[in-house]
């Protein structure tokens, strides 16, 4: 009980390393937003709108790659935390879901937006854009699921199990609706999954893109190290207050 | 393991949220012995009675019994361990004996009918074997509660207020299964509101007060004005 | 006087006959005790239903409802029921499906008895497997029932053999799954809707596959071209299984 107060309050080497990763964030974000959308080539065989979304591509495949760390990193923190019972395990499994929450509804609506001038519509059912809805709507119930228990122990047990079952759904799911639309007649006449690869990536656009891909990896570690921070205060002012109020 | 007692519970502390339910208590139960355990409302004596059991896990401290840890012993030393607790544990849409033969079943009885035959009889049940407890009165509820709890003959028997809404003849029987349960090789805590009964079941009364065990003593010693007095000092 | 000491004989003849017929356990148990035990909690769900009547006829009766909406909902708007006949076969056993689990871990905590089952010496895990047998009953034979209603409304026969295993085998990933998270909202502030928003986004891979199953089927293709609906079924039913088998310890470890 008393090594949370302790970490929590005035812990210098947490602040140095918030505030490194801020700084970082906000400088590799600036560059990456100058490199996709005014550095980077516009595609060569696109045109109109559909030029011009295709820059969304870069945030977007940021925006995935924050989703993917979230959730990996969460199903690992909660299989570290069902082992070794620490709480801190427990808070940043779902620090790195809500950064991953972020990031996946971040995916889901620049891909939309890409999508509308592209295929012109908003919604198909993709398989990666079924899988990635689905799979926010697991993980925004893994949130309210937590909401509902009141013991601390009790929400991090459960909502640790939870987070393991919903992130090996997550293939199955993929795998389901690639299946199902193989076999589905295709409802948007040519435009399915493959459309992807519509425009060439060049070399630039490539390293426009990897750099963009650091650079959200970076963004997502700062929000997970925050929000980490966050949970921790949180607990040890409960804490608090319980100590004060009986 | 008879000699440290059959019931042993070491620097127990409990709390929910907020509030200090148990404080680092200590008790021991001997082999043979009724201790019957007294307090205010919110003592914490259903708490203990739940970590004894296994049902809720202390915050620290460890529950001994028969010399075994139960937080590392485990899911079989549930078999020595019989609990009557405010809820009847039953099911209200099940007869009496549906609802023993199940447990029978859960608790691995050899035989199962014949023991929850003699069961029933002990329990004065027989009778209305056949009905579903949602129709049983509080009392028979209840009995029915002390026949399940001791379906397994459990060396360890704890009765968290077994006599509440009991009549009297109710009460009676309850006193002499008490009696009988206790004589042998068995450690029974009960607690109860009932002061005059706690002397005259028990062989040493222990009073719980703030999460903490604040007497105990051998009944024999003991009226009931004594523990009232005890009661009011608290 | 009299009285009194005939009530002493009566309670010594109880006595007597309690020492008569004391409870023998049997040491260790091995596997058959442990199928026992998954057996007895099966049973006793069983004649809880018979003698309640909570679950079953919950389940049914809203799934008949359903199947009635759906059919009123597309009458005059889809030309032929084949159509929509696969969808509306499994978001009804789904929906339906709900409403059984929610009740089988909610009925022993409401009922207080969840405390005497984890009292007894029984391994999680079968109380688990006790509970998902149970649950898995319930299910198929609502299904049952949703077939033979579509068979009249919707004039679509699915009790193709194909179409049953599939029934089967989403059934169990289901239940399996469902089971586990039934556990883990018994307790839950919210627990009625919040058994729906864990489970149905999870279910997502059953779903599809016995959409697209049935769909396969009311098309008349053939095994070749059911058969990665059914492998993905099994992986999903295999996953699960173990997993919900392995986690289920966990939950009520301090309970």
């Amino acid at each position: 009980m008393t090594t949370v107060k302790s970490n929590a309050v005035g812990w210098r080497g947490v602040d140095l390393l918030q505030l490194g990763l801020g700084g970082l964030t906000v400088a590799s974000m600036a560059v990456a937003m100058w490199l996709s959308l005014a550095y980077a080539p516009a595609a060569s065989n696109l045109a109109g709108d559909e030029q011009l979304a295709q820059r969304i591509f870069y945030v977007h495949m940021g925006c995935n790659i924050g989703a993917l760390a979230g959730f990996v990193l969460s199903v690992v923190a909660s299989s570290v935390y069902l082992v070794r019972r620490e709480l801190d395990w427990d808070r940043v499994s779902q620090a790195a879901i809500e950064a991953g929450l972020l990031c996946g509804i971040g995916t889901i609506l620049t891909g939309m937006f890409w999508a509308k001038p592209t295929w012109n519509t908003y919604w198909t059912w993709d398989p990666r854009l079924t899988t990635s809805t689905i799979t926010v709507l697991v993980y925004l119930a893994y949130l309210l699921f937590r909401n509902g228990i009141d013991d601390r122990s009790v929400r991090a047990r459960f909502g640790s199990i939870y987070a393991i079952v919903a992130f090996l759904s997550v293939p199955l799911t993929f795998y389901s609706a690639r299946l199902f639309r193989s076999i589905h007649p295709v409802v948007y006449g040519a435009e399915n999954a493959d459309a992807q690869g519509d425009f060439r990536v060049g070399e630039t656009m490539t390293q426009v893109l990897s750099w963009n891909l650091v650079a959200f990896c970076i963004l997502f570690s700062a929000l997970v190290v925050l929000r980490w921070r966050q949970l921790r205060n949180e607990d040890a002012l409960a804490e608090l207050r319980e100590e004060v109020g009986s | 393991m008879g000699e440290e007692g059959l019931i042993v519970a070491r620097k127990v502390a409990k709390r929910y949220g907020r509030k200090r339910v148990l404080n680092s208590v200590d008790l021991v139960v001997p082999q043979g012995e009724v201790m019957a355990l007294l307090g205010a409302n919110g003592a914490g004596k259903s708490t203990l009675m739940r970590i004894i059991s296994g049902l809720t896990q202390p915050d620290r401290g460890e529950v001994l019994l028969g010399g075994v840890s139960t937080r590392r012993a485990g899911h079989e030393i549930r078999r020595y361990i019989g609990l009557v607790a405010h809820a009847p544990l039953l099911y209200d849409n099940l007869s009496g004996w549906d609802n023993l033969l199940f447990f029978a079943r859960l608790y691995d009885l050899q035989r199962p009918a014949e023991r929850v035959e003699a069961v029933l009889h002990a329990v004065d049940l027989w009778p209305r074997r056949h009905d579903v407890v949602r129709s049983y009165s509080r009392g028979m509820t209840q009995r029915l509660a002390i026949g399940r709890a001791i379906l397994h003959d459990p060396p360890v028997l704890l009765l968290d207020e077994p006599d509440t809404g009991l009549d009297p003849a109710s009460a009676e029987t309850l006193a002499h299964l008490i009696r009988t349960l206790g004589a042998s090789s068995r450690a029974i805590l009960l607690t109860t509101h009932n002061l005059e009964r706690a002397v005259l079941w028990a062989d040493s009364i222990t009073l719980l007060a703030e999460g903490k065990i604040a007497q105990s003593a051998p009944a024999a010693r003991l009226t009931a004005e004594t523990v009232r007095g005890w009661m009011a000092e608290i | 006087m009299a009285e009194q000491r005939a009530e002493q004989r009566a309670e010594q003849r109880a006595a007597e006959g309690l020492a008569a017929h004391p409870a023998t356990m049997r040491a260790g148990g091995g596997g058959s005790a442990y199928f026992a035990k998954v057996g007895a909690i099966f049973a006793k769900d069983m004649r809880a239903e018979v003698r309640g009547r909570e679950v079953f006829s919950t389940m049914t009766s809203f799934s008949v409802l359903a199947v009635l909406i759906f059919g009123l909902a597309f009458d005059l708007r889809v030309p032929r029921s084949e159509m929509i006949a696969p969808g509306v076969l499994w978001v009804v056993v789904l929906f339906a499906g709900v409403l059984g689990l929610n009740r089988s871990f909610g009925a022993e905590v409401d009922r207080g008895t969840l405390s005497a089952l984890l009292l007894a010496p029984v391994d999680r895990s079968a109380i688990y497997f006790g509970k998902v047998l149970a649950n898995l009953f319930f299910t198929l034979a609502t299904t049952l029932v949703i077939l033979a209603v579509m068979f009249f409304i919707f004039d679509v026969n699915l009790f193709h053999p194909y179409n049953l295993l599939a029934v089967l085998l989403g059934g169990i990933g289901y239940v399996g799954v469902g089971t586990l998270f039934a556990a883990l909202t018994a307790n839950n502030r919210a627990r009625e809707s919040m058994l729906p928003i864990l489970l149905l986004p999870v279910m997502v891979p059953v779903f599809v596959a016995g959409v697209g199953l049935t769909a396969a089927i009311v098309d008349g293709k053939n095994f070749a071209e059911l058969s990665q609906w059914f492998n993905l079924l099994a992986v999903f039913d295999a996953i699960f299984v173990v997993v919900a088998f392995l986690l289920f310890d966990l939950i009520w470890e301090d309970a």
